[in-house]
């Protein structure tokens, strides 16, 4: 954003960054060479359907998996140039919450029901030692938060809260112990418009006071173009496009990332014109020959796309993953093909 | 119409089982509930204060052998001993109650402590902890009793040991279960992300989710160990040093019927206890799960 700024502020900086997940003798790679930089003070999107490893990405920054069959395959995880990918176990965990902070979809499942929410604002900072003045750092979490009350809030249970207050409650707890990276996984697709809208304007006061550096991961475009500086866009454990937020909505280059923008719902939209780009994310591990997309793709040219894996190419301010890329054909991919639901 | 008419018709909050008022209602809510806690803490009473309202030393015979209840001075009778019925029953108490906290709070302290082990971390420890917990589990529990009392001799605290080493795999069973699944829950994947140490993820996030069923089974097992103490007792594998009420039965075989008060009584105070533990963790039972509180 700040042109001052130099270049080597990056607070993440993933590097080729492969995720495996073991099946049997095999494993299965989920997230393939990724490779994205976040600055601080600065919101870059992660976005893609279900399935593309765009959780799984999250997750290895942390180097910790929801299942202990997934693991960290290769590549870099810069954590203010420190690689976190060959930390031992207790400096890693010294890491988490301290330097990373994690925010996640659901915020009714990630809170102990048993546990007044103050208290769990107040367990990132007891497990990295500090035991002094939490109180007040409870009550002024919350008060950033714009939490009205914060000394009642802080006594309640997580059942006595709205789903938005919740989702205050977890980002309260990961930026306790002032993390130069917040993690955000579908911070608010578990919330109604209104209270998402609350959310994200408070994601994004946050990375402006605080000069925070933010990974944001959603399938929702329309997030991402409120809250984002940069964009990734995810597709079968690959990015195929990244680039800035304004030239990236404006001129996408790839067919997925077109197709992505025209499913957008907007006023016009109606019940018969629905547009989606049509059939899946295919299976991890079963990833089609050549360029992974070029089953659903509408201008995918047989003997190239189909037998020759594209590379991402830089372009401008961004780079994008498709021979056709530079095409007048590409533009307008969706024109002709675009399936009507 | 006033404000309080309309209470009942307002849901409950939906909370969790330690919502204190919440759980106080559910779990007073049935008159037997009520009745064990009345009789527990009777017992406790009895157990606390037992030098002043015995009456009598309860080891010291007298030439009133085998009065009848209702006796004047004696209202539950003497034994063939002309010791004081009631006096012998009152300082029971105290060592049935003894012998059944200490041990259920030994077991659930190994109990949980092994079951918190084996459900968080899993793999090989769980392996074999858990063939541990299993072998301590065929064995029938008062016969093993019986046998290591006969060996070693007989002492309160060998009593309490040999219980304890006998009932903490059914709650380290339990516990793994309740611990193996909370550990996946997402609260739990937050607490890892914030940094937690595993030791304060187990005490802080998992244990305190997971409590309901030990407290449930630590009250069973309080009445499971005083039924094996009193078998004990029975046997003559008791401490000759306390009076038992295992220990009077056996006394009051040879006069089943000459002298029923001298079996009546001690067996009429184990029954009642046991009744109210199990009344009382049966009631844990349903307050602490609110899915199985429709009733």
């Amino acid at each position: 954003m700040n042109p001052m700024k130099p270049m080597n502020d990056a607070v993440l900086d993933l590097r080729g960054l492969s995720v495996d997940i073991a099946q049997g003798a095999n494993a299965l790679r989920v997230v393939n060479e990724i490779s994205l930089t976040v600055r601080r003070g600065e919101a870059v999107g992660l976005v893609g359907e279900s399935g593309s490893g765009k959780s799984m990405t999250a997750f290895a920054v942390m180097n910790l998996f929801p299942s202990p069959l997934a693991r960290l395959a290769a590549g870099q995880v810069l954590l203010e140039g420190k690689d976190l990918a060959q930390l031992p176990p207790d400096a890693l965990r010294a890491m988490r919450g301290a330097r990373v902070g994690m925010v996640f979809q659901d915020p009714t499942s990630y809170l102990d029901p048993l546990m007044p929410v103050g208290r769990q604002i107040a367990e990132p900072l007891r497990a990295h030692g500090r035991t002094e003045g939490l109180q007040a750092r409870v009550l002024q979490l919350l008060d950033l938060m714009e939490l009205p009350n914060a000394a009642q809030v802080a006594r309640k249970y997580p059942h006595e809260l709205s789903g938005g207050m919740r989702q205050r409650i977890l980002i309260a707890a990961a930026l306790a112990m002032r993390p130069a990276l917040l993690i955000a996984d579908e911070p608010t697709t578990a919330l109604d418009v209104t209270v998402q809208a609350g959310i994200l304007a408070l994601l994004t006061r946050l990375r402006k006071e605080l000069d925070l550096g933010i990974l944001l991961i959603t399938h929702d475009l329309a997030v991402v173009a409120e809250t984002c500086q940069r964009v990734n866009v995810m597709y079968a454990g690959e990015i195929v496009e990244s680039n800035d937020v304004v030239p990236l909505f404006d001129r996408p280059r790839h067919p997925y990332t077109q197709g992505l923008l025209r499913s957008i719902l907007s006023p016009a939209s109606r019940a018969n014109s629905l547009f989606s780009v049509p059939g899946g994310v295919p299976i991890a591990g079963h990833w089609p020959s050549g360029c992974r997309f070029h089953p659903r793709c509408p201008i995918a040219r047989p003997g190239l796309c189909d037998s020759v894996a594209p590379l991402l190419v830089p372009h401008g301010a961004g780079a994008d993953r498709c021979h056709l890329s530079g095409e007048p054909a590409a533009a307008q991919a969706w024109d002709t093909a675009g399936v009507t639901a | 119409m006033s404000d309080t008419s309309l209470s009942p018709l307002v849901a409950p909050p939906v909370g969790t089982p330690f919502q204190k008022a919440g759980f106080r209602r559910r779990l007073l809510r049935r008159w037997s509930t009520r009745l064990a806690l009345a009789v527990l803490s009777a017992l406790l009473v009895l157990a606390v204060f037992a030098p002043l309202l015995a009456g009598y030393d309860p080891l010291g015979g007298g030439d009133d052998a085998l009065l009848p209840p209702l006796s004047p001075g004696h209202w539950l009778g003497t034994d063939d001993l002309g010791r004081d019925i009631w006096a012998r029953v009152v300082h029971g108490t105290r060592i049935s109650l003894t012998v059944g906290v200490a041990s259920a709070l030994i077991a659930v302290l190994v109990g949980v402590f092994v079951g918190a082990l084996a459900g968080y971390f899993g793999g090989w420890l769980d392996t074999v902890l858990m063939r541990v917990a299993e072998f301590f589990q065929t064995l029938p529990r008062f016969v093993v009793a019986l046998i290591v009392i006969a060996l070693f001799g007989t002492s309160l605290l060998k009593m309490i040991l040999v219980i304890a080493a006998l009932s903490w795999p059914q709650l380290a069973r339990v516990v793994r279960a309740s611990v193996a699944t909370l550990r996946q829950s997402q609260f739990v994947d937050a607490a890892r992300v914030a940094g937690m140490r595993d030791g304060a993820i187990i005490l802080r996030e998992i244990l305190p989710n997971a409590a309901a069923p030990i407290i449930v089974l630590g009250s069973l097992d309080i009445a499971m160990a005083i039924l094996i103490e009193a078998s004990l007792s029975f046997f003559g594998l008791g401490d000759p040093n306390h009076v038992s009420w295992g220990a009077m039965l056996n006394d009051a075989q040879q006069y089943l019927r000459s002298a029923w008060w001298m079996s009546a009584f001690p067996g009429l105070a184990i029954a009642l206890t046991v009744l109210a533990f199990n009344m009382l963790g049966d009631a844990l039972n349903d307050a602490l799960n609110p899915r199985g509180a429709a009733r």
